[in-house]
C-alpha cells in the first residue's frame, strides 16, 4: 500500500474476514479507497459483493479485521453512534427498499427527518432532488404505482438528498432494463463529479464498463483477486 | 414532538382495525376500574351518611346528676376530637319519646318514675373510619358516670365486613381488568411494529436513533390509552345518568342515598391511569422487540 495515498483514505479495510457459519462471504480483503473515488466491485453472484457493502454500513460485523472509515474504527463504534454514522452514507438496493405506504416525497424526505432538519428545509431539499432525478410530478405517487426504472430514481434520490460523502450501492442496475439503468448511473456519474465517494457492486460490468470510469475491486470466493482501472 | 404526534395519528389511521379494537378494550377495562369506583364512593358516602357523620349517644349511669355534666364533657374531649356535644337530659328524653310516640300517651301515665337515663349525644370526628370510631367510643364507654355508648356497632359493623370483603374483590377485578387491557395493548403495539418491519429497517438504514423509531410507538400508546379512558368514562356517565335517576326516585323515600357521578380527583386519576396503562404496554412490548 502507498503510505501517502493510505493516510488520506476515507475507507481502510485491514485483513477483513466475514463468516456466515463453515461459510467464508468475505477473506482476509485489505484496500483502501479514497475521497472522491468511483469504486466497482465485480465478481460473480456469492462472490462477497454485498457482504462488503453490508460490513461498510454495519448490517453486519467483521468476524476479523478492523475497517476505518475516515480513521473511525468501526469495531469502536457505540450503538448510540451507529446512527450518526450511517447518515454519512448514502444507500441504494437492488431491491430499492422504499416504504410502500409512504410517498416518493416522503420516502425520500425521511433521511432529513431521521437527521432532525426543519419541515421547511426539507421541503425544499427533496423537491430539488426529486427535480435533479426527473421524479418531481411522482412526488405524491406511492411506490408500489411507480416502475421499478422510477422506484430506483427514487431510491438514488434518497441516497443523496442529506449529502452524504460515501454512496454505497448494491447491485443499483440489477432488476433494470438498459434504459433505466442507464439513467440511473447516469445520476450516480452526476452525483460523483460533486466529490462524493461511490462503492457500486455489480455483477455487470460490461454496462458500467461503457459508461463510467473508475477503480474496480473484483471478488471472487470472498477473495480480492484483482484491482484494475476502467477507462 | 407535532411530528410525532403527526407520525402516530397517521399509523392509527393506517391501522384503524387494530387501534380501533385496543382502545374499545382499554375502555371496557377502564368502565370496569370506573364503575367498582364509583360504587365504593358512593357506598361509603351513604354509609357515612347512616352512621350521620359520627353521631353517638352515651347514656349516663342512674348516679349522674347535670351538676356532673362540665367535668364529664372536659373529660370526653380529651379522648378524642368532638364536633358537637349536646346534653339531653333524662325529663328532656321522655318529651321526646312521647312527642315520637303521639297515640300511646296512656302507657307514660302508668310510669311512676322516669325510667329513661341522661345522655349525651355527640359527633365524634372520625372522618368516617370505623375503627376509629370504635376506639374512640371504647374509650368513652370506660368512663366513670357513662353506662354504656351506642353507635350502631352492631349492624354498621356486619354491614362495614360485608363491604371490605367486597371491596377487595372489586380490587382484585380491577387489577385483572388492567392486567388484560395492558396485555392487549402490548400486543397490538407488537403487531404494529411487525406490520411497520420494513418501514423500520429502512429507518435504522438511514440513520434513525432508536428514540426516532420508538417515540410514534410511545405517542400511539399514550394516544390510546387516554382515549380508552375518556370513551370509558362517557359510556360510565351515560349508564350512570340512565340508571341513577331511577333508584334516586324509587329508593330515596325509604333510605338515605346521595349518589353522584366520580369525582374530577378520580376521573383525572382514571386518564393518568389509562393513559399510563397505553404508554406501559408499549414500553413492556419495544423493550422485547428491540433487545
Amino acid at each position: 500500500m502507498n503510505l501517502e495515498s493510505s493516510k488520506h483514505a476515507i475507507i481502510r479495510l485491514f485483513n477483513v474476514t466475514k463468516r456466515y457459519g463453515a461459510k467464508m462471504a468475505l477473506n482476509d480483503v485489505s484496500v483502501d479507497i479514497q475521497p472522491g473515488e468511483f469504486i466497482f466491485i465485480s465478481g460473480p453472484s456469492g462472490a462477497g459483493k454485498s457482504t462488503l457493502l453490508k460490513v461498510l454500513y454495519l448490517a453486519e460485523k467483521v468476524s476479523e479485521g478492523q475497517i476505518l472509515i475516515n480513521g473511525m474504527n468501526l469495531a469502536r463504534i457505540s450503538s448510540a453512534k451507529l446512527p450518526l454514522l450511517r447518515r454519512r452514507f448514502g444507500m441504494v438496493f437492488q431491491d430499492f427498499k422504499l416504504i410502500p405506504g409512504r410517498t416518493v416525497f416522503e420516502n425520500v424526505a425521511l433521511v432529513l427527518e431521521v437527521a432532525g432538519e426543519k419541515p421547511a428545509y426539507i421541503r425544499k431539499k427533496v423537491m430539488h432532488v426529486l427535480r435533479t432525478t426527473g421524479m418531481e410530478k411522482k412526488a405524491n405517487a406511492l411506490p408500489p404505482t411507480l416502475s421499478g426504472g422510477e422506484q430506483q430514481r427514487v431510491a438514488v434520490a434518497r441516497a443523496v438528498v442529506g449529502d452524504p460523502d460515501i454512496i454505497l450501492a448494491d447491485e443499483p442496475t440489477g432488476s433494470l432494463d438498459h434504459a433505466s439503468a442507464k439513467l440511473v448511473l447516469d445520476f450516480l456519474m452526476a452525483y460523483h463529479k460533486n466529490g462524493a465517494t461511490i462503492l457500486l457492486a455489480s455483477h455487470n460490468l460490461h454496462l458500467l464498463e461503457s459508461m463510467v470510469r473508475g477503480r474496480n475491486i473484483e471478488l471472487e470466493q470472498g477473495q480480492l483477486v484483482k484491482t484494475s482501472t476502467l477507462l | 414532538m407535532i411530528r410525532y404526534i403527526k407520525k402516530a395519528l397517521a399509523d392509527i389511521r393506517s391501522n384503524r382495525f387494530l387501534n380501533l379494537i385496543t382502545i374499545v378494550t382499554i375502555s371496557l377495562s377502564i368502565l370496569v376500574v370506573s364503575l367498582f369506583l364509583l360504587f365504593f364512593e358512593n357506598a361509603s358516602r351513604v354509609i357515612e351518611g347512616w352512621n350521620q357523620g359520627g353521631r353517638a349517644m352515651i347514656y349516663l349511669t342512674p348516679a349522674f346528676s347535670p351538676e356532673m355534666l362540665p367535668d364529664l364533657e372536659a373529660r370526653i374531649k380529651t379522648l378524642g376530637e368532638v364536633e358537637e356535644m349536646r346534653f339531653i337530659s333524662k325529663s328532656r328524653a321522655l318529651e321526646r319519646l312521647k312527642d315520637e310516640m303521639t297515640g300511646n300517651t296512656g302507657f307514660f301515665e302508668t310510669l311512676k318514675e322516669n325510667p329513661l337515663p341522661h345522655a349525651l349525644e355527640i359527633r365524634m370526628n372520625t372522618h368516617g373510619d370505623f375503627q376509629q370510631m370504635k376506639a374512640f367510643a371504647e374509650k368513652i364507654a370506660a368512663l366513670e358516670m357513662v353506662e354504656s355508648v351506642e353507635y350502631g356497632q352492631g349492624w354498621l359493623a356486619r354491614f362495614l365486613k360485608i363491604f371490605s370483603l367486597f371491596r377487595i374483590t372489586g380490587y382484585a377485578m380491577c387489577g385483572l381488568f388492567l392486567l388484560i387491557a395492558l396485555f392487549i395493548t402490548a400486543n397490538t403495539v407488537r403487531l404494529a411494529f411487525y406490520s411497520r418491519r420494513l418501514e423500520i429497517e429502512i429507518m435504522r438504514l438511514v440513520g434513525a436513533t432508536q428514540g426516532f423509531i420508538k417515540t410514534p410507538f410511545y405517542v400511539e400508546g399514550l394516544l390510546q390509552g387516554f382515549l380508552g379512558g375518556v370513551l370509558g368514562l362517557l359510556i360510565l356517565l351515560a349508564a350512570f345518568f340512565t340508571v341513577s335517576s331511577g333508584i334516586s326516585r324509587n329508593l330515596s323515600a325509604y333510605v338515605y342515598l346521595d349518589i353522584r357521578f366520580l369525582s374530577v380527583r378520580a376521573m383525572g386519576i382514571i386518564l393518568l391511569a389509562s393513559t399510563f396503562l397505553g404508554w406501559f404496554g408499549c414500553y413492556l412490548s419495544l423493550k422485547q422487540i428491540l433487545k
